[in-house]
């Protein structure tokens, strides 16, 4: 596989993750857990119990979910790296 | 693919932690004996673990006008084996459950089914069957991953479906109506993964991805 399909691949993701702004879709962009979520109340149900802790406000939560990001890619980088290098070494 | 904290019926909750905990502790076995018999395998394994904890982060946009996330259990499925896989993604649901309040632990079992134990298998079987059959391994990678990711989500929306059923059209619209939500969504979303989880595969394996790994 060439570094320039690779790149390809990249671009073709971002694309689609692009592709309801650049079509201009229209839609709320909510959630579709949340969107179950009202669909089940709908039905008259009621949850039966409460996470025992939350974020304390949607700042907060969008840092942990950053943070939780940002340490995976991390990790996925430090390991491409070493086995890039481990390559290297072996040739 | 999160079912909320709360939102299955304790009866349901009660069946699939039942459903997922032996699956989980047969992973774990698992995942004990790659590392004695590979050790080298640990950075693959802490690779693919990240990548799952990157991509379940992500919520992106979809055309259907509402945002949902990609799984990243595909590629662990297919570099460390699905059974080792349902470890991993236990533990980022769990991370997710305890400190972002998205899905729960009472629904942690159902949401363990549909990420962790069905998602990696039907990504690990796609991917095998198509090499069988002759695809390239980028091709085998990518149909492997994408259906994973939407197999995940169509298991959910059967979990809703099965707890709560339309009041007139029964289980079938209650499924019909959940994988409107969940699955149409997640078709462009499992797309992108497929594409990424190839990249990244790539990435690790260099020149030759390896094939014999086994369940």
């Amino acid at each position: 596989m060439s570094a320039r399909l690779n790149w390809m691949l990249i671009g073709l993701a971002v694309l689609i993750a692009a592709a309801p702004m650049i079509l201009n879709i229209p839609g709320e962009y909510g959630g579709a857990d949340d969107r179950a979520k009202s669909a089940i109340e709908e039905t008259g149900y009621q949850p039966w119990f409460d996470s025992i802790w939350e974020p304390p406000s949607g700042e907060i939560a969008s840092m942990l979910f950053a943070l939780q990001a940002a340490l995976g890619a991390g990790v996925v980088g430090y390991v491409v790296g070493r086995l890039h290098g481990r390559r290297e070494r072996q040739q | 693919m999160h079912i909320m904290e709360g939102f299955l019926p304790a009866g349901h909750a009660l069946a699939w932690s039942a459903v997922s905990a032996p699956l989980v502790v047969v992973g774990a076995m698992r995942l004990r004996k790659i590392l004695r018999d590979r050790p080298e395998a640990r950075l693959t394994l802490a690779a693919a673990g990240a990548f799952a904890f990157v991509l379940s982060a992500l919520k992106l946009p979809s055309v259907t006008g509402s945002c949902s996330h990609p799984t990243g259990t595909g590629l662990g499925a297919m570099a460390v084996g699905p059974a080792a896989t349902s470890v991993i993604g236990t533990i980022v649901l769990l991370f997710q459950a305890l400190l972002l309040a998205h899905g729960g632990l009472t629904t942690l079992g159902a949401n363990v089914f549909s990420m962790a134990i069905a998602g990696p298998w039907i990504a690990f079987g796609v991917w095998k069957l198509a090499g069988k059959l002759g695809a390239p391994m980028g091709l085998a990678i990518f149909l492997g991953a994408t259906l994973g990711d939407l197999g995940t989500y169509v298991v959910t929306s059967f979990q809703l479906a099965l707890a709560f059923p339309d009041a007139v059209s029964g289980f079938g619209g209650a499924f019909a109506k959940f994988a409107t939500i969940f699955a149409i969504t997640q078709i462009p979303l499992a797309i992108a993964e497929g594409l990424l989880t190839v990249v990244v595969m790539n990435a690790l394996a260099g020149r030759q991805i390896k094939t014999e790994i086994r369940a």
